[in-house]
């Protein structure tokens, strides 16, 4: 037996062993993902044990070094690992923004101290962390950011605001683009800090959403003492890194665009529609637009296969990457539109157990963000034309 | 299997684009039309491609062909597209060639398959009757005679029908049209006695043509394959055939676009590159989009056909449909982004969007696919 076919065979009894059966079945929402941090938010217990195992093993981030509490797994083990995981429906067993954003570019850019603070916190979800970049006058044009840090000798001096900071009012700690320096380009002078959100003179206000949720807050930060150890990077050298852990970020969000449930929805609009007496769905314009949304949708996953096959073929620059962000995004608000259509009228119930209180509309309004975070469609749209297309300025 | 070209395909792309740059570009397609050329095509070009091969490049060596796959034959039709090349190519080796390896007895293989790849023989499908594409509506009929059938009908859009030697003539065995089932193919000699064919000038300044079956008697031995699985085998031979088109097509998409992006980093308006107007630059970044999408379907349907994937309808419909789609957005707004030049007979850009809504409407566009593509999901 190869290797690869007996860590397969470990990791499927270890599987089985250990992932609760609670854990098995799929999210029902938001509520029913778990994020880990101080205070972890539970919908059922077993959600802190199923992770704890898993970033005991490193297995929630298994393909970081195992020296910081990764899986040290290669791609083919991680493979494997996300199949034997799939095959028994285990779920995600952390949400994390530090997984998904902070950890590559720490890895990459963190000092050997914040590497072994930061990283095994993050594998075991003992801290959960936000994301302060935007502020209320530096959304798409983030480089005009305004947050100040001033140089105190030990330490920094925060003041400044930020916007639209997700969870920032359930995170232990943040990441924080500041400004040190005014005096250069707005590229230049700005650092990354990491800091504690229990730090005095942080503080939070939550915004409610179109969807009713309050996911993201104002933060507000007035003489916040950071120390310099917390510098992540060279001082005024922040916008590099800013850059590259957006990039981890628009990976994320692309892949909302994969539909995750059992049926189709064109098959759930055969059932709540019906067909015609020549055997279509009985709703000619609706049919369309959901042959096409399968259709794109399809086409689009080959898209990420063949980007990714091109990178280990060591063929293309990898520039095809960069419309995941806008395609997946804009692939995903058109499934919800669609999904509208399909559910009719009833779908857009808000209250009620027996409309699930509002699930499909709140979600629908969720998917209003996925074209605006992480940079906007048309920011994306300006990146392809001016990097990739090589259009001029 | 990876998504992505070997070595030995990366040769061939590269071998196959030089060739058609130096032979078979725009200039030559312009040379074509403008000679009112007798036979649509140079038959010393065919021959030459023939000579290195690629009339049989997805024909079995056992049959005098290269047997590189039809990822072989989609990488050349993809640089075909490229430099609207003109050639027996698609006609004679993507869909006729292919329905004789799939649907032929072993003697008609052996008699035509190396004719074909030779270059010599070309041979043709003569399947359209009404203004679309649609098979089921097929009414020529093939009625029994002794051991042999009697074929009357009268095919159009037939790709170099005059220029044939045989026809592959899809007729009614059984059945009224309008049904799917009930059509045999039929090994027919262009210069049978009964069959006559009009040469067609379509807007790509390619060949096409009318042909008309006046009770034409054919042999048994002259059914391709058996007369129970043919229409199956038409739509086998269909979705190759759609695939190797949109590879065409997605060839066709790639060098417009090309051409329109240098076009907007040249010209100057306002005192700048129109290429900087965001209006532009979103447009252009979209059909980027779009192409990046079209190369991965191609790359997977015509890996699919190699690997006889079991969901190839499908997936032809889908790229078919999809290419389509993209194709009919680049080729306009080459047109658009280059304004009143993209509009002239001298500049080349034209020539692309002649060609694209030819390829795109041959064997079902956009809409007939995505039809197709939904009735196969079941809905
Ligand atoms: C659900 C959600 C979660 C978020 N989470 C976080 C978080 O955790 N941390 C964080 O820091 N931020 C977060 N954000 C903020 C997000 O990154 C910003 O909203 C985004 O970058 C856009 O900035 P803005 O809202 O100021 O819009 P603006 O920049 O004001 O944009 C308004 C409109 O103008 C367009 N526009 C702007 N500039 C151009 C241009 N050059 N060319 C063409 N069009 C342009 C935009 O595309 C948009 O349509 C979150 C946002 C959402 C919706």
């Amino acid at each position: 037996m190869s290797e690869l076919e007996q860590f397969r065979l470990e990791t499927r009894e270890w599987l089985e062993a250990n992932c609760p059966a609670a854990m098995r079945v799929p999210e029902a929402g938001d509520d029913d993902q778990y994020w880990g941090g101080r205070n972890p938010e539970m919908s059922h217990p077993d959600q802190k044990v199923w992770s704890d195992r898993m970033g005991e093993k490193g297995w929630t981030t298994p393909e970081w070094p195992a020296e910081y509490g990764g899986g040290g797994l290669d791609k083919d083990e991680v493979k494997v690992l996300r199949q034997e995981m799939s095959r028994i429906g285990a779920r995600t067993p952390l949400h994390s923004f530090g997984i998904s954003m902070l950890g590559p570019a720490l890895l990459l850019y963190g000092t050997e101290a914040q590497k072994q603070e930061h990283i095994p916190k993050i594998v075991r979800g003992e801290i959960r962390w936000c994301q302060g970049y935007s502020e209320p006058g530096a959304g798409s044009d983030l480089a005009s950011l305004q947050t100040r840090a001033e140089d105190q000798g030990d330490h920094y001096l925060v003041n400044g605001s930020k916007v639209w900071t997700s969870y920032a009012d359930k995170a232990d700690w943040i990441f924080c683009l500041t400004r040190t320096d005014n005096t250069g380009t707005k590229h230049e002078g700005i650092s990354f800090l990491l800091f504690d959100m229990a730090s005095e003179g942080v503080t939070t206000k939550p915004i409610l959403l179109i969807s009713g949720y309050s996911p993201f807050c104002e933060t507000f930060f007035d003489d916040v003492k950071v120390p310099k150890a917390n510098l992540m990077g060279e001082e005024g050298k922040g916008w590099t890194i800013a850059k590259y852990l957006l990039t981890h970020e628009r990976a994320m969000i692309s892949g909302f665009g994969h539909s995750s449930g059992k049926k189709t929805l064109s098959q759930n609009a055969v059932e709540l529609i019906g067909m015609d007496a020549g055997g279509k769905l009985d709703d000619p314009v609706l049919r369309q637009n959901l042959a096409q949304l399968e259709l794109d949708a399809m086409v689009f996953g080959h898209t990420m296969s063949r980007v990714t096959d091109e990178a280990k073929a060591g063929q293309g620059l990898g520039e095809a990457a960069s419309i995941f962000k806008y395609y997946g995004t804009e692939l995903n608000k058109r499934r919800f539109e669609l999904m509208l259509s399909v559910y009719g009228e009833q779908g857009l119930a808000w209250e009620g157990d027996a409309y699930d209180n509002g699930k499909l509309p709140r979600a629908w309004l969720r998917t209003k963000a996925n074209s605006i975070e992480g940079g906007t469609s048309e920011i994306q749209l300006n990146i392809i034309a001016k990097r990739v297309l090589g259009l001029p300025s | 299997m990876a998504l992505v070209l070997n070595e030995e395909q990366l040769m061939l792309k590269d071998a196959a684009a030089g060739f058609l740059q130096e032979k078979a570009s725009v200039a030559a397609l312009r040379a074509l039309r403008d000679s009112r050329d007798e036979a649509g095509y140079s038959k010393e070009l065919w021959q030459e491609m023939a000579d290195m091969g690629w009339a049989g490049i997805a024909i079995p060596e056992a049959y005098g062909g290269l047997d590189y796959g039809y990822i072989g034959l989609g990488i050349v039709l993809e640089q075909m597209g490229r430099n609207l090349s003109v050639s027996p190519l698609q006609s004679s080796v993507l869909v006729a060639a292919t329905a004789i390896a799939l649907g032929g007895s072993e003697a008609q293989k052996q008699a035509l398959l190396p004719a074909i790849a030779s270059g010599e023989t070309i041979v043709t499908l003569a399947l359209q009757e009404g203004p679309h594409h649609a098979p089921h509506k097929t009414a020529a009929t093939a009625i029994a005679d002794g051991d042999g059938y009697v074929i009357s009908g009268r095919k159009v859009m037939v790709a170099d029908a005059h220029v044939a030697d045989k026809l592959i003539v899809v007729a009614r065995t059984a059945g009224e049209p309008g049904d799917a089932e009930g059509l045999g193919l039929f090994l027919v000699d262009r210069e049978a006695t009964g069959v006559s064919t009009e040469r067609v000038i379509m807007v790509d300044s390619r060949n096409s043509g009318t042909v008309t079956l006046d009770s034409v008697q054919v042999s048994a031995d002259q059914v391709l394959g058996s007369l129970d699985t043919g229409s199956a085998l038409l739509q086998q031979v269909l979705d190759i055939a759609n695939i190797g088109l949109s590879a065409e097509l997605l060839g066709l998409c790639l060098e417009s676009f090309e051409r329109t992006m240098e076009y907007l980093k040249d010209r100057k308006q306002f005192g700048a590159a129109i290429g900087t107007f965001q209006g532009l630059q979103h447009r252009a970044a979209e059909m980027y989009a779009d192409l990046e999408l079209a190369k991965s379907v191609v790359i997977r349907s015509l890996q699919a056909i190699d690997a006889g994937d079991d969901n190839l309808s499908l997936l032809a419909s889908a790229c078919k449909a999809k290419v389509s789609q993209v194709a009919a957005r680049v080729s306009n707004e080459a047109i658009q982004m280059h304004g009143g030049i993209g509009m002239t007979d001298e500049f080349d850009i034209g020539f692309f969007i002649k060609r694209a809504r030819v390829a795109q409407q041959t064997f079902g566009d956009h809409s007939y696919h995505l039809d197709r593509y939904a009735t196969l999901s079941a809905f």
